[in-house]
């Protein structure tokens, strides 16, 4: 049981995450309303994300250096899970939109170019699937993994950053400076970001397992 | 054979619940617990919907796990 105690810390720090997120007082700010809270569950969403196509990246990398399958596995689970939490966030985060921007799909720079990002890392997965060859299969979707990540970074951070937008994080409206959250509203915020992203970490080891035991035969 | 007398007993279950929604009545009883999910426009209401739903993926995620180290146990048997 010794090993599982970062599964039971995020079941514990989502439970208050969730209690905590719901009731605590929150200001009341424009458009927004009590939907503020939306920040405990949409934005941990896109910190998981970046936290498996990082994995993915780095465990492209390493395939490449050493040809090692397994390191190939490790790649594609994370680029699976990764493509999971990006379409949860792009899905919560267009509801949202809805009701406070106007429009499900405005065109908000960030909005448009993270389904972008999203739709080029779907590529990455169909593209695993269309090549039955396994060595193949693993080199060239290492080699795209990279350029995906090299283009995620710009497309969802650097050039919403440099416009102006309707999400906070933009030039107009920079996020994560130390006055623009309210410190009781960061009391949830980062214990939600590191519940989130240990309960992705768990999935993702579930699913390298999987793979693992699927090619068996190979990684023998 | 388990898996048919589970599906039969999960089909009993939902009939014995739907006669239940016929027979519905508005809850109005008192008490500290239905007070306290009353308050506050019945938020608690959803955050009890929501750490049911969130149990529910722990319970999966934990089954999950365990079935996954089986197979694993049993390949690792297998090799040696």
């Amino acid at each position: 049981m010794a090993k599982h105690w970062w599964k039971a810390l995020a079941v514990l720090i989502l439970t208050y995450t969730i209690i905590a997120g719901f009731t605590h007082k929150i200001p009341i700010i424009g458009t927004n309303g009590q939907s503020s809270r939306g920040l405990y569950f949409h934005v941990p969403m896109w910190v998981c994300m970046y936290t498996m196509f990082t994995i993915s990246v780095i465990n492209s990398l390493r395939y490449l250096s050493g040809y090692d399958l397994r390191k190939d596995a490790l790649a594609s689970a994370a680029g699976g899970v990764g493509v999971f939490y990006g379409v949860l966030g792009f899905a919560t985060g267009t509801l949202w939109a809805t009701y406070t921007w106007g429009s499900t799909f405005t065109s908000d720079p960030k909005q448009m170019l993270t389904a972008v990002a999203l739709l080029i890392y779907m590529a990455y997965l169909v593209l695993r699937m269309s090549i039955s060859d396994i060595d193949k299969r693993a080199r060239i979707s290492a080699v795209f993994n990279i350029f995906a990540f090299a283009l995620l970074i710009p497309l969802t951070y650097i050039i919403p950053r440099m416009v102006d937008s309707l999400h906070p994080g933009s030039a107009s409206t920079p996020g994560f400076a130390s006055k623009d959250t309210d410190n009781n509203m960061k009391m949830v915020l980062y214990p939600a970001f590191i519940g989130w992203t240990l309960l992705s970490v768990w999935i993702f080891t579930l699913v390298v397992r999987y793979k693992k035991l699927e090619l068996k035969n190979i990684f023998k | 054979m388990i898996n048919k007398a589970f599906s039969f007993c999960c089909t009993c279950v939902l009939l014995l619940l739907s006669l239940l929604a016929n027979a519905q009545q508005q809850n109005t009883e008192k008490g500290p617990v239905n007070e306290f999910f009353r308050s506050n426009d019945k938020i608690y209401v959803i955050v009890g919907v929501l750490l049911i739903i969130f149990a529910g993926i722990i319970i999966f995620l934990i089954s999950l796990e365990r079935k996954i180290s089986r197979l694993e146990r049993r390949d690792h048997q297998e090799r040696q």
